[in-house]
Formats: structure tokens, C-alpha cells, sequence
């Protein structure tokens, strides 16, 4: 009666061998690695960027303990500390030349140091929080109003310059609160310029207004759908414009996550200096068009400009690819006047573009320039901390109106893509304010990994040494239990690489604690049942049926518990609660099921079984 | 080993009504302690800034505390934290200030004083982040009762699940009365605590329930107050040992686990203590008074399976 059917024997030595396979990252611990990533959305990390850094290490005879490319960085691991920085010497030196524009990333990183096989199964360690390995989280709050008020501001632009074009008289255009309120003296007027901007704006909805003789208004208001756009279109070009800013801080795993409709996380593992880190979020990059200057554009001046000759009133730029140009000093208009970029195609040609739209002023100012310039190059600039790139500098062939700008022409898919990001990713489309911050430096978090792992270590030897000597046999058949789910659940953490946090650690402590409920209740059953006179076997069988159903009932009620925290919490507690319900499941799982194997194991095959080792149970 | 040798019922019941009047009269402190002293929130909840700083020997704190009012942070809190070496500045949300600029000039005002100080720890909360945390704490708080309340009325009787989840809230308030009497700092994991508590000593009732449930069709003659005692009676052993393991547990990480999970432990420290009195006194004379009796349990055929097992 107290045997089980070989599948769940097979099932149980499954998960135990899985749980070791997953569980032994975390024993190999991290050794020193220098990571490459690329700073430009234009230069890519491929197996020539994997070729150039094992050469530049070998020229300068760096011995690297293997080199690994994926999707996003090349990760060299090194034998110590020492090598570590001078591979990140080396490699900084050869990948980036030009030093005041760097095109990669090295920063200094941990690598797991678990075999290869290891990581070719995907089997890491588990992934610390910046409370465990030190680090900087900030939350930050995008401030949607001023969002939805810079959108309102670019469409009472539109409408002006809609209403001029068609030549319909209003007397005044101005921007109240969340709506935009047009004046008209006579009711006809008003409804040609509605019919008008009804065709044109999509986005807005109408309502009129009589409010004397002589003043008819019009109030257009952003409708809902268009609301919601354009704050998820900001959220998501803020998140983007982190992004490129974070990855010249150096940091090798940045996380950059929306949380909830307006706010994002930003998570910067292994950063100290926090006052830089907050000074690179904060900061603007702005978005420049200016005219190439052609009349000074020969090669002679381009060779005395390098020199340091510029003529008067030009800025001497690089053009990706390398070659010169000379750029007017005058703004012809600024990113603030950009509202999208994006790649497509040339409806003519089929070649690969960007499409850039403008609001109202811009296209108005874009459309005179470029009437008046063509046949001339125009220079499309991005400044970041003073500093401008030539993002491309592309001919005008016709005169520009409407404000939907096309940028086509010795493009690939690729490069498009990567411009338009530029373009976008430049500014900040509503400013962000930090509601949380959490500093935590390294020393602190390797403090929190010991008292977390002692707290542990400690109540499970006190544990298992009291079980063991109480239920004897019984209690290291508990003890081996509750190992197993140790195992699993830090298999499973590490096999998820849900986030472990000093409360996720003292979460892992307290379901151990919780998890030995289950076999004590096995183990009182079965002492009840032959204090009560049944047989061993009879005992033990009975012993795990009737204390599973009381097992099952608890849990679920701790579970139900787990659950609220997890939908509920967040930070610290949701650390807890993830861990806490992981911890729920593997402790059903070892304390009834694996439990019961080993006892089967054991106990199952014996006809005449006289006494359990289960501790005195002799006395009526 | 065998602890518990009780061969008789112990008669539980017959002293109910003394362990409900204690149970009140704590209760009602604990809501009194609430109400007069209030919880020592964390800047979690409040918003705020809090500093952790290290020297390399023993932290003079009224130092600490003159520089920083000379550079002008008046109301700020100036405490050992874990060792003498460490040192926890408070700080409360001043509108206008960043969290950037403030964690700097503090460092810089203390280093000025003393090169060896190093920065351990910042934390910056904003007003809204922390309401908006008290707001989902007292919704987790609704909804765990709820739901562990649905499921116990599923699994059991609609008695059972009141009574579980009026003893259970009992300990959540003691503990908090706790809190709220010694000013512990009250922070987000020990909410968690809280929380985890609640569905762990519920644990405690239902194994009990479970064993009432069991009684009332094997102990066909027996009236309700036996059925009661026994089934505490024979729980008893396994009540003291689960807790005594988790405490174990507990126990090390107040121990071991430092200043950052001191009042987590202690959350659950109370919690457990109480959770055994709750569930054992508390709970089970109001099942009784609720009216529960045999007809709620002894329904159907399959009374008569689990007499064959036996």
C-alpha cells in the first residue's frame, strides 16, 4: 500500500536533478568580464566586433578566459581584477579612437563563472537586487499635462496657419486649460473654419459657443483616444531617450521599464556616483537643422578648416562616413518643432526614409527655407552637451510644405530606422520628475547577502537538528524534504531570474520555516494513528492522506495571502511575495510528494514491519 | 522524544469566556495604542529622505546632529543604526529640495567633518509614492481577508471562516498595537510581515477546523464542546512544534539578519505568538457561539467512506 507507481518516482528524480543542474550557478560564483556594447543605435555588435576585441587583447597580450558575443554586448571574462581593468584599458583605447565620440561602451562587468554547458542551458545564477549587489534605482514620474500642453500648443500652431491658408478671419486664437478656444465675429465664418479643421485634425473635437452678439467661439478639445496617444507617444519616447543617455554612463545591465501609464523605472546595478546619474537623466539634447554653407564649401577651405581656419559665421562638423562640412551657425529650426519621425519608404522610388513631421510654426518656417534653397544641402544636427553630430545632410529637391518631411537616399532599411530613433530619442517630450530613489553602495549589499544567507543558514541547522532528534528517522526524512525545497526554490528563482531582494532572502527563510509545517502534521498523524493501534504501513498511509487535505487547506490560505502582496506590493514587498508563492508551490510539492517517495522508498517494500523510527509513541 | 503526553481532553472551552475577556481587553489596548500614539511610519509611507551613513570607528552622533544644523537641516533625525559605527539620518520632504542635491550636501557637509564617512544607503520617497503605498497596503489587507474568508466558507462553513478571519484580524491589530506602543518604525517589508502572518496563522485554524470537521463524524455522541477540546487537544503537539519552527527560523534572522530585517522578525515574532493563542482561544469559542453543530458537517455519503478507512 505504500508504494508508489514508478512515473512518480521517475517525476520526483526529475525535478531533483533539474533542481541540482539550476541550483549550481549560484555555487561558481562571478568572475571579472569586461563588457562592449554600442553606444550608437548606428553601430552594431556582430562577430567583427567579437573579432576586434580578441585581437586587440591578443596585440597586448591579454590572456582572456573566453569571449562571448550576444544580441546586445561582447562579454570577455578575465582571470582578476587587475587584467579586468587593464582589457578595459585596452579595449576602450582601440574600439574608440576618437575619444570625444566614442562609438562602444566598455564597462566593467560580472560574469557568471559556471562551466559552459551550464550557461549553454540557460542555467544562471540567481539575479540579485540593487539591495544585494549595490546600485541606484530611481522611479521617475513623466509629467503628462505638460505633455498634453506642448501637443495642444503645436495644434493651435496647425489651426492658425489652416485658417490663414484659407483665408478665414477669426479674432483670436488662445489655449485655456486643456482646450483651444477660437473667436469668430459671425457664426458663418465659424462654421466654413469647422468644417475646415474637421477634415484636417483628426485628433480634436469641436463644440461651439454663442457667447455675445459679435463673438462666436469655437473650443476644440483633444479627444480621449488622441489623449491616451499622445501620452503613451511621450512615455515611450522618454523611455527611448533614457535609454541612449544611460548607455553613456558605462553601465553594464541596465533595466529602463514603464510602470503604469506615466511613470518609469530605472535601475543602474553596480552605479555610485549618483549625483552624474542624475545629471545624465535630467539632461536635454536638442535637435538642430542648419544649412550647409555650399559658398564656402571647396576643398581648399574644408583643409584650412580642419586646420582650425573656419570661416566666419560657419561650425566645421564630421558627416557620418568621415568627410567634412561646413554648417552656418544660423538655426534654421530646433527639435522642439519635431512631433514624430518615422522610417518608410519613398512613395516614388521605393528607397528606405524618414519621415519627419513638424508642427504648424515649423512647417511654415521648413516650407520658406527650403523654397528658398534648392538645389543646396541641408545639415540635420543632434547636440548633446554642446557637442553636435551630423546626423545626415541630405539635398533639398523641391520647395517643403505641410510639414511632413522626407530624408531618403543612400539609406539602407537599417540606417533609416536608426535616424528616425535618433531623431525621436533626441529630447524629452515631457519633462520627468524622480518621486524614488534608492542608493545602495556595495559594501551594504554584500552585508545584506551574508546576514541574509546566516539568517538562513542558522534557523534550518536549528531546524533540522531539532526534527531529526524528535521524529528521528521521520525527521530526517523531513529535513531531506525541506532540503529539496531549498533546492527547488532557488532553482526556480534562478531559473525564472525573478528578482532575489534581502526580503525575497528572508522570504526563502520563512517558507522554510512555514514549508516544515506540512511534515510535522504528517509525522503527528502517523504517531496518532499507531498510538490508536493501526499497523506501520496502515499509519503511514493513513498519516499522509488524512494530513494532505489540511495541508492543501493551509496553503491555499497562505497562498491567498502571497498573491495579494504580489498584485499589490511593489518594491521591497513584491521582493518578498514573489519569492513567498514560489516558495508556497516547491513546498507542497517536497513536503508531500517527495516526502512520501523516500518513506515509500524505504518503509514501502517491507511485509512485516513491526515499529516506525518515528519516536516514542508507546505511551496510551 | 515525545513532548506532549496529554492522554485526557484538555477542557479549553470551559475557560473560554475568561480568554475572549482577555482577548478583549488586549485588543482594545492595542486599538487604544493605535489610536493615542499612532504608527512610527517609515519614509516609505511618510516621504522623505533617509541616509545611511558608515565611519570607520564609532559615530559621535551629537556631531553628526550639530553639523547638519549648522548647514540648515533643522528637522532632521540623527540615530545609530545596527552598530555604533552606523549611522541613519532622517530626513522629512521639504517642497522645493531635490533628493539629488540633498543626499550630496549632506555628504559633503559630514565629510568636511570627518573624511572617514562613507555613503552606504539613500532613500528618497516623493508624497505621492507613499500614499499611494499605504493605499495598496490597506487594499492587500481587505483583500487577503476576503479572500481567505471566501475560501474557508467554500472549504468549511461560513463560521469557521468568520471566526478564522476575527482572530486573525486580532493578531494583525495586536501586532500593529505593538508597533504603535514601543514606536517601532513601521516599513513597507513589515507590512509583508503582517500580511504573511495573516495567512499563516490562519494555518493554525484551519488545521484545527479541519480536525473539528473530523470529530463531529467520527464523535458521533459527543457534544460540541468535546468535539471542540478534543480536536485541540490532539493538535496541540504539532500547533507548538510547527511554531516552535518557525520561530526557530525567525528567531535567526532577528538574530543574524541586522538592522534591516530587525523589525521584520519582530512583525512576525508577535505574529506567531499570538497567532497560537488566537486560533487555539480565540477562534474556537466563537465557532461555538456561532452555533456550529453536527447537521453542518455530517451531510451526505461520504461520512461513511471515511468511517471505512479507519
Amino acid at each position: 500500500m505504500n508504494r508508489y507507481p514508478l512515473w512518480i518516482y521517475i517525476i520526483v528524480a526529475c525535478a531533483l536533478v533539474l533542481g541540482f543542474t539550476y541550483t549550481l550557478p549560484n555555487f561558481f560564483g562571478e568572475s571579472p568580464a569586461v563588457q562592449v556594447s554600442s553606444i550608437k543605435a548606428t553601430v552594431k555588435v556582430d562577430s567583427a566586433l567579437l573579432a576586434r576585441v580578441e585581437e586587440a587583447l591578443k596585440a597586448a597580450n591579454v590572456v582572456s578566459q573566453g569571449t562571448f558575443l550576444d544580441p546586445n554586448s561582447v562579454k570577455v571574462r578575465l582571470a582578476d581584477t587587475d587584467t579586468q581593468l587593464k582589457a578595459k584599458d585596452i579595449l576602450s583605447q582601440s574600439l574608440n579612437p576618437d575619444r570625444d565620440n566614442p562609438s562602444y561602451i566598455v564597462a566593467l562587468n560580472l560574469l557568471s563563472s559556471s562551466p559552459t554547458w551550464l550557461s549553454a542551458i540557460n542555467a544562471l545564477p540567481m539575479y540579485l537586487g540593487l539591495d544585494l549587489r549595490g546600485g541606484v534605482h530611481f522611479l521617475l514620474q513623466v509629467d503628462m499635462k505638460a505633455a498634453l500642453t506642448k501637443r495642444l500648443e503645436n495644434l493651435s500652431g496647425d489651426i492658425r496657419t489652416q485658417l490663414r491658408d484659407k483665408t478665414l478671419r477669426h479674432s483670436g486664437i488662445s489655449r485655456e486649460a486643456n482646450a483651444i478656444v477660437i473667436k469668430f465675429r459671425d457664426a458663418d465664418t465659424r462654421a466654413k473654419a469647422r468644417k475646415v479643421l474637421e477634415d484636417n485634425q483628426s485628433d480634436l473635437a469641436f463644440t461651439e459657443q454663442d457667447l455675445a452678439a459679435d463673438e462666436f467661439r469655437l473650443t476644440a478639445t483633444i479627444k480621449p483616444e488622441a489623449v491616451k496617444r499622445t501620452q503613451e507617444s511621450a512615455l515611450k519616447q522618454n523611455i527611448t531617450t533614457l535609454h541612449n543617455r544611460i548607455n553613456e554612463l558605462g553601465v553594464s545591465e541596465p533595466i529602463i521599464q514603464q510602470q503604469g501609464a506615466d511613470r518609469v523605472v530605472v535601475q543602474l546595478p553596480g552605479v555610485q556616483d549618483t549625483a552624474k546619474a542624475k545629471e545624465i537623466l535630467g539632461r536635454t539634447a536638442t535637435l538642430e537643422i542648419r544649412m550647409v554653407d555650399e559658398e564656402n564649401s571647396n576643398p581648399a577651405t574644408l583643409v584650412a578648416a580642419q586646420q582650425g581656419q573656419v570661416p566666419f559665421g560657419t561650425e566645421l562638423y564630421t558627416e557620418r562616413g568621415g568627410s567634412p562640412l561646413l554648417v552656418k551657425k544660423q538655426v534654421v529650426l530646433t527639435g522642439d518643432r519635431l512631433t514624430d519621425a518615422q522610417p518608410g519608404f519613398d512613395s516614388q522610388t521605393r528607397e528606405p526614409s524618414v519621415n519627419m513631421t513638424l508642427d504648424g510654426p515649423g512647417a511654415r518656417i521648413f516650407k520658406d527655407v527650403t523654397r528658398d534653397n534648392v538645389g543646396k544641402r541641408m545639415a540635420i544636427l543632434l547636440i548633446e552637451k554642446g557637442k553636435g553630430e551630423v546626423v545626415t545632410a541630405p539635398v533639398i529637391r523641391s520647395e517643403i510644405g505641410g510639414g511632413r518631411v522626407q530624408i531618403s537616399g543612400r539609406m539602407s532599411t537599417t540606417e533609416a530606422t536608426d535616424v528616425a530613433l535618433l531623431l525621436r530619442a533626441g529630447s524629452l517630450a515631457a519633462p520627468m520628475e524622480i518621486i524614488e530613489e534608492r542608493t545602495v553602495g556595495p559594501s551594504l549589499g554584500a552585508d545584506n547577502i551574508s546576514k541574509g544567507f546566516h539568517s538562513t543558514l542558522w534557523g534550518f541547522i536549528a531546524i533540522a537538528v531539532f526534527m531529526s532528534m524528535y521524529y528521528v528517522l521521520f525527521g530526517l526524512i523531513s529535513v531531506l524534504a525541506l532540503s529539496s525545497n531549498l533546492l527547488l526554490l532557488v532553482a526556480l528563482l534562478s531559473m525564472l531570474q525573478a528578482t532575489l531582494t534581502l526580503p525575497g532572502i528572508a522570504a526563502i527563510a520563512l517558507t522554510l520555516g512555514m514549508a516544515i509545517d506540512a511534515n510535522v502534521l504528517i509525522n503527528e498523524r502517523i504517531r496518532e494513528e499507531i498510538r490508536n493501534g493501526a499497523t506501520p504501513q496502515a499509519a503511514i498511509h493513513a498519516g499522509y492522506e488524512r494530513a494532505f487535505g489540511t495541508i492543501l487547506d493551509s496553503n491555499v490560505t497562505t497562498l491567498i495571502a502571497g498573491l495579494a502582496l504580489l498584485v499589490f506590493g511593489s518594491g521591497p514587498i513584491r521582493g518578498f511575495a514573489v519569492v513567498h508563492v514560489l516558495g508556497i508551490l516547491t513546498s507542497l510539492f517536497s513536503s508531500v510528494v517527495i516526502s512520501r517517495a523516500v518513506v515509500n522508498l524505504s518503509y514501502g517494500s517491507r511485509r512485516r514491519l513491526e515499529k516506525l523510527a518515528i519516536g516514542n509513541t508507546s505511551w496510551k | 522524544m515525545e513532548f506532549f503526553k496529554i492522554r485526557k481532553d484538555i477542557p479549553f472551552m470551559r475557560y473560554a469566556l475568561v480568554f475572549n475577556v482577555i482577548s478583549l481587553l488586549t485588543f482594545l489596548l492595542a486599538v487604544f495604542f493605535l489610536a493615542t500614539n499612532g504608527l512610527h511610519y517609515s519614509i516609505e509611507f511618510t516621504g522623505g529622505t533617509v541616509i545611511e551613513l558608515a565611519y570607520d570607528h564609532s559615530a559621535e552622533i551629537q556631531k553628526v546632529r550639530g553639523a547638519l544644523e549648522k548647514a540648515g537641516y533643522a528637522d532632521t533625525s540623527v540615530q545609530n543604526f545596527g552598530s555604533s559605527r552606523d549611522v541613519l539620518i532622517r530626513m522629512p520632504l521639504k517642497s522645493g529640495q531635490s533628493s539629488a542635491d540633498l543626499s550630496k550636501k549632506v555628504m559633503e557637509t559630514l565629510s568636511a567633518e570627518d573624511k572617514s564617512v562613507q555613503l552606504r544607503r539613500v532613500e528618497f520617497v516623493g508624497p505621492q509614492v507613499g500614499r499611494e503605498l499605504a493605499e495598496n497596503g490597506a487594499l492587500a489587507l481587505v483583500v487577503v481577508c476576503l479572500g481567505i474568508m471566501a475560501y474557508l466558507a467554500l472549504r468549511f462553513e461560513w463560521r469557521f471562516a468568520v471566526a478564522a478571519i476575527i482572530a486573525n484580524l486580532h493578531d494583525v491589530i495586536i501586532i500593529l498595537g505593538c508597533f504603535a506602543l514601543f514606536q517601532w518604525e513601521f516599513s513597507l517589508p513589515v507590512l509583508a510581515a503582517v500580511l504573511a502572518v495573516l495567512g499563516y496563522s490562519v494555518n493554525e485554524s484551519v488545521v484545527i477546523a479541519d480536525r473539528v470537521r473530523e470529530n463531529f463524524r467520527k464523535m458521533r455522541k459527543a457534544p460540541v464542546t468535546q468535539i471542540i477540546d478534543n480536536a485541540i487537544t490532539s493538535t496541540i503537539s504539532r500547533t507548538i512544534i510547527t511554531h516552535g519552527s518557525t520561530q526557530a527560523m525567525v528567531l535567526s534572522m532577528l538574530l543574524f539578519g541586522g538592522a534591516a530585517l530587525h523589525n521584520f522578525a519582530l512583525a512576525l515574532t508577535i505574529g506567531i505568538l499570538f497567532g497560537i493563542y488566537s486560533s487555539v482561544l480565540v477562534m474556537a469559542p466563537i465557532v461555538k457561539w456561532l452555533g456550529v453543530s453536527r447537521e453542518q458537517f455530517v451531510v451526505a455519503p461520504k461520512k461513511d467512506k471515511q468511517e471505512a478507512v479507519v
